[in-house]
This record gives structure tokens, C-alpha cells and sequence, in this order.
């Protein structure tokens, strides 16, 4: 069905979902201007922040969730792509079966979960064995990229999947092994789902809040260490919504939400117009 | 001769049903919901008394939220709740804003804790200044075993958070190194896993799992905190827009009866009476 025979009610559907969808991004865009305009001007991205003195900079909240969303995404994408390889051709395919399995179940855990094991697992040991306080960039960027594992994997895994089906007995008549095949054909044009699922997981990444505020520790300055405790826009906004309501604190709240919301956009118009520009070559 | 005991019995039953049931009798007649949001300490004595008046009433339904003291007050303060708690005495610019009126009903120490393997047991108020604005940093220069000192304190806004500063640290820069929790729960997680730990929480939260500091010779307890022997304590509020009415305040009442003062009792804080 293409989208002018589309029924009426699935396009006014359609229009209003979009409609609602814009009037929140207008909303979160503008109360973050104006935050700027009306509040304190530019002092909200000064680096100290300590509201009893009137101090509301969130540098150091923007430079933590950059920090955590870029480190996490790295190391969580590396990871995925190993499963996804894994799971199409390098391992036998009851191992392979497996990893999907867990994976499948990884996607309904809630990440209060995973933050509550590492509270216990993983915090004391990061504790004993570097010292600190075990709440650190280390910690929060571990799991943050455990959790966003599934999701990327299952993205890469769907186009992989039918690419290498269509592909392999060409590639098997040719004499590649299975690792040749993926490598040489299957992942190199399966690009556009491999940064898809990076945009994917960026999103994750920099958009989770439990795991930043229950294993990042929440000091607010600039972490320089895997060990250093620090605070992300999105924990920072949901320790200080329990807290007053007005003033600074609450407009630096609608400010964070603008960065993240122009923060994520950005990324994925970039991508999208990267991916779009492929096409054409393509 | 059972005639005679028949009727004991029954004036006994009489007797019992009046001076039992009366702090639950004005909710007889009424009907209806209230929602309660705010102060997370409150939360256990006002779901207790809920579950008393909903038992007795079914017709009551009455909710009970958290969120912290800000959230308390915006929601009171907008008319979406009935009851917004305080960890804090108003500010006036609150008052002013939604013309609001408080209700004292406990009082709440706030006591430093660590891990109960921490030598350390008792600290002065100099030190703990020193502590929490990072000039000491070492647990060997307060007689403990040598290690860095772990900080962990509450979030912006909240009570518990607010007594710690104001009754404790006082006006000094707190260190950029304090690891931020953000319930009372999640602080004794952390100090009762770390041996290097030093944070703080509500007197009532106290437990073995965690070990309470004494302030210039001042043992945190309850009994401490009643007596205003121990410092760090404040009141606990409960606030409503306006003078309360039917349903809302009948749950006042209860708060301030001889069974809300057991059930402030049994969460771990001390009643305070009614202002006349």
C-alpha cells in the first residue's frame, strides 16, 4: 500500500501523533531559550554549580554526559558488532541460537535492574580493586553499554542476516570461508544498519538516567579518570525535579532538556543525511 | 447474677467502642480522595495512618507519594494534592506564593553515619566541616585505618539534606567530590558496602547494617533527639493550602491522636502535639 492510497483515519493518525511529537520538541526547545534569555543569560554554562549561592552552570553536566554517552556507545557498538558476527557465521549455530536468546531477554530487562546488580556486583569490585568510591565513569559506562547491547545487536543482526543468506552460496562457490564472507562482503555493505544502530545506542546511551544516577556517583565537576565520580543532564535532572520548583534551578532542568533533545537531533540528522548521501553513491 | 454480667459486658463493650474507635470516628460519615505528596521521611507514617482510616472507612480513598519536600509544596501549592510534606520549615516566599499553612507532627534527627567496620565512632563538628569541604581526606588523620574518606550526601532539595547543612555544616563550600544519592535507602546501600564511607541519614534509618556517629559527644538516637541533647534534628510538616476541610482535615487530626503519635513512634520519629 503505498501513502496515497493510505486510508484517512491512518493519516490523520499519522498528522496527529507528528503533531504532538512537534509540539513537545517545540515546547522542550523553547522553555530552554527562553531559559537562557530570561534567567541568568550565559551563566548557566559556567562550570560551578551551587544554588544556594545563585551558581547554576551545568558544564560540567554537559561534559559528563558526553564523556559517558561516547565512551559507553564505543565499547557497547564493538561489543554488538562481535555478537552480531558471532551470531552469523563465526560460531557454531547452538552457540549462536543461544546468544540470541539471551540477547531477546536482555531487550525486556528493565535497566533498574541492571543498575541494582552492579550497585552490588560490580561497584564494590571496582572499589576494591582501583579504588575510590567504586561510583565512577568506570562503573555507569560498563553497564550503560551492557544495556545497550541488545538493542544495537538485534539492529545489525537483521540486516547482516538476510545479506548473508543472500549472499553466501555465491560467496561459498568463490571459496570464502564463513569469516571471509562476512568480513569482506556482508559487513562492508551492511554499513547503513551498522551506524543506524550506532545512532540507536548513542540515543540509549546518552538518554538513560537510572544507570547515571544510581553508578556515576553524581559529583558534580569535571571527571578526569575512569574512577571519577560524576554527574550526566539526565541524572542531573532527575535529582534536582525532586527539589524546588522556579528560579534557576528549574530553568537550568529545562535548559539540560534542550541539550540533550538538540544533542541526539543533531547526531541523528547527521546520520541520516549520511546514510542518504550512501544511498545516492550506491 | 448473669444478668448483672451481661450487662458489664456490654457497658465494657461500650465503654471500649467509644474511647477505642473515637480518633477514627470522624471519618464515619465521610467519602471521598485525598492525595498526599512529598517528603520521603513522612512516607511511612502517613501510609500507615491511610491504611487505618481506609480499613475503618472503605468508602476513604487516600494516596500517598513522595518526591521530596519541593515537590511537596508545588503540589499542595497547585491544588494537586491535598497534603504537600515538608522535611523544612516554609520558606516565606512559598507561604506568600499559595497561601499556605503548616502542621508540625514529628521531629527527625539527621545522624553521620559510616560502616560499622570504621574505627571512627565519634567526630567533632570541626571535623566533620573538615571532612565534608575536603581538607581532610584520609581516614589516618582521624584515627582510623589509612584509607581516602568516600563522600556521599543527599541531592539539592532534599530534607534530610537541608538539617545537614543548617544544623551541621554550615555555610562552607562542600567538596566537588561528594557522591549524590538520592533516598535515604540508597545512602545506607552505599555506607553499609564501602568501608571508606562516611554519609548521612534520617535517626529513624539507623540499623545495624550502618554505624552512627557521635557529634561532639552527642550519640545519635531518638531518645537523644527528644531530649535536644543530640543537635542535628528538625520537624517534619505536613501543609495544606488554606484552612483544611472535611476529609483532609480529619487526617490532620488522626496525625495528631494518641494512635497517629504510636505510628510516629513506630517510623522512627518523635510526635509533636498539636499547636493550640
Amino acid at each position: 500500500m503505498n501513502a496515497g492510497k493510505s486510508p484517512l483515519f491512518l493519516k490523520a493518525l499519522a498528522l496527529s501523533v507528528s503533531g504532538i511529537l512537534g509540539t513537545v520538541t517545540a515546547f522542550i526547545i523553547v522553555s530552554g531559550i527562553e531559559a537562557v534569555i530570561g534567567g541568568q543569560g550565559f551563566s548557566f554554562f559556567s562550570s560551578v554549580w551551587n544554588p544556594n549561592a545563585g551558581h547554576f552552570g551545568i558544564l560540567p553536566m554537559i561534559h559528563a554526559s558526553v564523556l559517558l554517552a561516547v565512551s559507553s556507545l564505543c565499547v557497547g557498538w564493538l561489543l554488538s558488532l562481535g555478537c552480531c558476527c558471532v551470531m552469523n557465521g563465526l560460531a557454531p549455530k547452538y552457540i549462536a541460537d543461544a546468544m540470541m536468546m539471551i540477547l531477546t531477554v536482555m531487550t525486556a530487562m528493565p535497566t533498574v535492574v541492571y543498575g541494582f546488580a552492579a550497585v552490588f556486583l560490580l561497584v564494590p569490585v571496582i572499589r576494591e580493586a582501583f579504588g575510590g568510591s567504586g561510583f565512577c565513569w568506570l562503573s555507569a559506562g560498563m553497564i550503560l553499554a551492557l544495556q545497550s547491547v541488545p538493542t544495537m545487536t538485534l539492529v545489525m543482526d537483521a540486516s547482516v542476516r538476510s545479506l548473508s543468506s543472500q549472499t553466501r552460496i555465491t560467496a561459498e562457490t568463490l571459496g570464502m570461508t564463513p569469516a571471509q564472507h562476512l568480513c569482506r562482503v556482508v559487513l562492508p555493505s551492511s554499513s547503513k544498519a551498522l551506524l543506524s544502530s550506532a545512532i540507536l545506542g548513542l540515543g540509549r546511551c546518552a538518554g538513560d538516567a537510572l544507570l547515571p544516577v544510581m553508578l556515576a556517583g553524581n559529583a558534580v565537576r569535571f571527571a578526569s579518570s575512569p574512577l571519577d565520580s560524576m554527574r550526566t543532564l539526565t541524572a542531573h535532572i532527575s535529582l534536582v525535579l525532586s527539589s524546588d520548583i522556579g528560579g534557576g534551578e528549574h530553568l537550568s532542568l529545562l535548559l539540560s532538556g534542550a541539550l540533550l533533545l538538540a544533542f541526539c537531533g543533531t547526531v541523528s540528522i547527521i546520520s541520516g543525511s549520511i546514510i542518504r548521501r550512501r544511498k545516492h553513491e550506491a | 447474677m448473669k444478668a448483672i454480667k451481661a450487662l458489664l459486658c456490654v457497658l465494657f463493650l461500650f465503654i471500649a467502642s467509644v474511647s477505642f474507635a473515637d480518633p477514627l470516628e470522624p471519618f464515619k460519615n465521610l467519602e471521598g480522595t485525598i492525595d498526599i505528596a512529598g517528603g520521603t521521611a513522612h512516607i511511612p507514617v502517613m501510609t500507615q495512618a491511610a491504611k487505618d482510616i481506609m480499613t475503618f472507612n472503605p468508602k476513604i480513598r487516600i494516596t500517598v507519594a513522595g518526591g521530596g519536600s519541593g515537590v511537596g509544596v508545588k503540589q499542595v501549592g497547585e491544588g494537586l494534592a491535598a497534603i504537600g510534606n515538608t522535611g523544612r520549615p516554609l520558606k516565606e516566599s512559598e507561604i506568600e506564593k499559595y497561601g499556605l499553612k503548616s502542621w508540625p507532627f514529628a521531629i527527625d534527627g539527621v545522624a553521620l553515619a559510616v560502616h560499622p567496620d570504621n574505627p571512627v565512632k565519634a567526630l567533632t563538628t570541626e571535623q566533620v566541616r573538615d571532612i565534608y569541604s575536603g581538607k581532610v581526606r584520609n581516614w589516618k588523620e582521624l584515627g582510623g585505618i589509612d584509607g581516602t574518606i568516600d563522600l556521599y550526601g543527599r541531592e539539592d532539595g532534599s530534607g534530610t539534606r537541608e538539617t545537614f547543612t543548617d544544623k551541621l555544616f554550615g555555610k562552607g563550600e562542600l567538596s566537588p567530590e561528594v557522591n549524590t544519592v538520592n533516598s535515604n535507602g540508597a545512602m545506607k546501600t552505599a555506607i553499609a558496602q564501602d568501608k571508606r564511607a562516611i554519609g548521612y541519614v534520617g535517626i529513624g534509618h539507623l540499623d545495624s547494617s550502618i554505624s552512627g556517629v557521635a557529634i561532639d559527644g552527642h550519640v545519635p538516637s531518638q531518645a537523644n533527639a527528644a531530649s535536644g541533647e543530640y543537635p542535628v534534628v528538625r520537624n517534619l510538616y505536613m501543609n495544606t493550602k488554606g484552612e483544611p476541610t472535611g476529609l483532609t482535615a480529619a487526617f490532620i487530626g488522626y496525625i495528631y491522636s494518641e494512635p497517629g503519635a504510636k505510628i510516629i513512634e513506630k517510623s522512627g520519629y518523635i510526635p509533636i502535639p498539636r499547636a493550640e
